[in-house]
């Protein structure tokens, strides 16, 4: 039920643009801004939510599968293979509707704030938590976000490659940033989530997407065991998202 | 366009058909499966769903005329090629291959179906997409795996848009003393293929024994293909009274339609073998993907096509 998703909504008290990372509020929970051109801004973001959701629904028929698992209310990190621009949309679509709106990703913000309709995107449609990924300019610690947004209630979708995979390799080294997380809210559970095909509907560099199936596969949930050093977690994470990844047969060239 | 007798007459009979199936699986599963458990009920349930789906969306297809027929059909076109093309080798220096596979041709062969040019619908695919697209495939300079590759586009579109759009071209016969009830010979089509998919199964699960291809289709056996075949043949006979065709014609019409359907799911099947997976898609509950429910139409409709272009139309040049 929704009660749960408008509940961190309704404890910040942070305005749009009020912030100094834009809005952010220290990734905390959905922003309330009651005047009428926040409204018109949530019903405008609602309505770009529904027609993205239908484009991504009509262009890779996305189905979610959940493997040794089963959807759940509790908060969650779901960590996943990065492809494309589109990856979280996808797990976003197949998540059950009263979960979506608790689940935020986590995303780039020298991609989401490059212009104003990225950033609306970004942050009012889909509730963004942005971490800049520069070390040398960011002001604000991307685990403190992630902690935040945690912690005021959110469930979190993280790309623990920390960039989109164009290489044939099916997966690039994790990166520390989900086990420090890990690590400072053990409690938490994280669920493995692999996407297949969604690098072919749109490669990168191109503008057109191609339409084909796409499939969303939860695993089962792991945590970072007591104790254990960050080389083995994420080796451990790894073989947890290939082992996702479907196999199939006839390859033109092996 | 008007309700034609004979369509109403049809569309109600299917209706009586699968009130007469949801009532059965309903007392099946409340007899043997109230909690669900039993997985043949509930996906014999899930069909008769589905089917009903699939009957409504075509009689609105029907009763909206020609441009209704051509948009169903249209979108089940792409909804069969995102399957297809899902299993192929296609890469990146397809995208634009791909691309205008999806926006240019599928569009354009749909459009030539509805202005009823034959002579440029019969053709298109076959002769100018198979010359033009593997050139731009070409033009990106990947060539690995590249006969492969541009073969299974190529092979995608003829049976995804080509042969499927054969359907709505019925529409398009000038068949004399049967104007403006071409959509009989649709409705005839696709109720004599499903039939006979349906009636093979149940055949084979009464009295099959010898299988007929194990390693393509191990539920498809001997019993079940002369069974459905004959049964279909049979309905197909009886339902002259909306075709042009005699008892007899409407027959043989129909016992051609069963088989090419049959050997088009073989046909099918063995690309699904081949590519590692179980179905073609998961979009249709019960039936897995278009293709899987389209596969025997697909075969079956341009041969019924020509057949009847050749016997029954006027149209033929001189």
């Amino acid at each position: 039920m929704p009660k749960v998703a408008i509940a961190p909504r309704k404890t910040s008290a942070v305005k749009m643009g009020d912030a100094p990372d834009g809005g952010n509020a220290r990734g905390g929970g959905r922003v309330a801004d009651k005047t009428i051109s926040g409204f018109a801004r949530r019903s405008l973001a609602r309505a770009f939510a529904v027609v993205v959701t239908l484009f991504a629904r009509f262009v890779t028929a996305v189905r979610g599968q959940w493997v040794g698992n089963e959807p759940s209310r509790k908060r969650r990190i779901y960590f996943a293979n990065h492809t494309s621009h589109g990856d979280f949309v996808l797990i976003w679509i197949v998540l059950p509707p009263r979960l979506r709106r608790k689940t935020r990703p986590v995303a780039a913000s020298d991609y989401w704030l490059k212009s104003k309709l990225r950033s609306f995107i970004g942050r009012d449609v889909f509730h963004a938590v942005l971490i800049d990924r520069n070390k040398e300019t960011r002001t604000e610690d991307p685990i403190a976000l992630m902690q935040d947004a945690v912690d005021r209630g959110a469930s979190l979708i993280l790309f623990p490659e920390g960039r989109r995979n164009d290489t044939d390799a099916p997966l690039l080294p994790l990166k520390a940033g989900i086990y420090n997380l890990a690590v400072s809210r053990p409690h938490i559970e994280l669920v493995p989530v692999w996407i297949e095909n969604l690098n072919r509907v749109m490669p990168r560099g191109e503008f057109i997407p191609v339409p084909l199936m796409c499939t969303v596969t939860f695993g089962p949930t792991m945590q970072v065991a007591e104790g254990e050093p960050v080389g083995a977690f994420l080796d451990r994470a790894r073989d947890a998202l290939l082992a996702l990844k479907p196999a199939r047969n006839g390859s033109a060239s092996p | 366009m008007s309700i034609h007798p004979d369509l109403l007459h049809l569309l109600m009979g299917i209706g009586a058909i699968l009130v007469v199936a949801s009532i059965a699986g309903y007392i099946l599963q409340h007899r043997f499966s109230p909690d669900g458990s039993n997985s043949a009920i509930e996906n014999l349930n899930e069909r008769i769903r589905a089917w009903w789906v699939m009957a409504v969306l075509l009689a609105i297809a029907f009763i909206g005329g020609r441009t209704g027929v051509i948009l169903l059909f249209g979108f089940c076109s792409f909804a069969a090629l995102r399957e297809f093309l899902t299993l192929t080798n296609a890469r990146r220096a397809d995208h634009w291959s791909l691309v205008a596979a999806f926006f240019i041709v599928l569009p354009y062969q749909y459009y030539l179906v509805w202005s009823d040019w034959y002579g440029m619908y019969s053709i298109f695919v076959p002769v100018y997409v198979f010359l033009l697209l593997p050139i731009v495939s070409a033009l990106r300079g990947e060539t690995d795996g590249y006969l492969v590759r541009i073969a299974e586009v190529q092979w995608a579109l003829m049976i995804c848009i080509f042969c499927a759009s054969f359907v709505p071209a019925l529409l398009n016969l000038d068949i004399p003393g049967f104007e403006g009830r071409n959509v009989m010979l649709i409705a005839f089509l696709i109720v004599v293929v499903q039939l006979s998919d349906v009636l093979q199964y149940v055949w084979g699960k009464l009295i099959g024994k010898r299988k007929i291809a194990p390693r393509l289709s191990p539920s498809k056996t001997v019993e079940g293909f002369v069974g459905g075949v004959l049964s279909a043949t049979l309905i197909g006979a009886s339902l002259w009274w909306m075709t042009p065709f005699t008892f007899l014609q409407a027959g043989l019409l129909a016992f051609i339609i069963a088989i090419l359907g049959f050997f088009g799911g073989l046909v099918m099947s063995a690309i699904k073998r081949d590519r590692g997976v179980k179905d073609w898609g998961h979009v249709i509950a019960g039936h897995g993907g278009f293709i899987d429910r389209l596969d025997s139409v697909v075969f079956s409709a341009p041969i019924f096509f020509h057949l009847v272009r050749y016997f029954w139309s006027v149209d033929l040049p001189a």
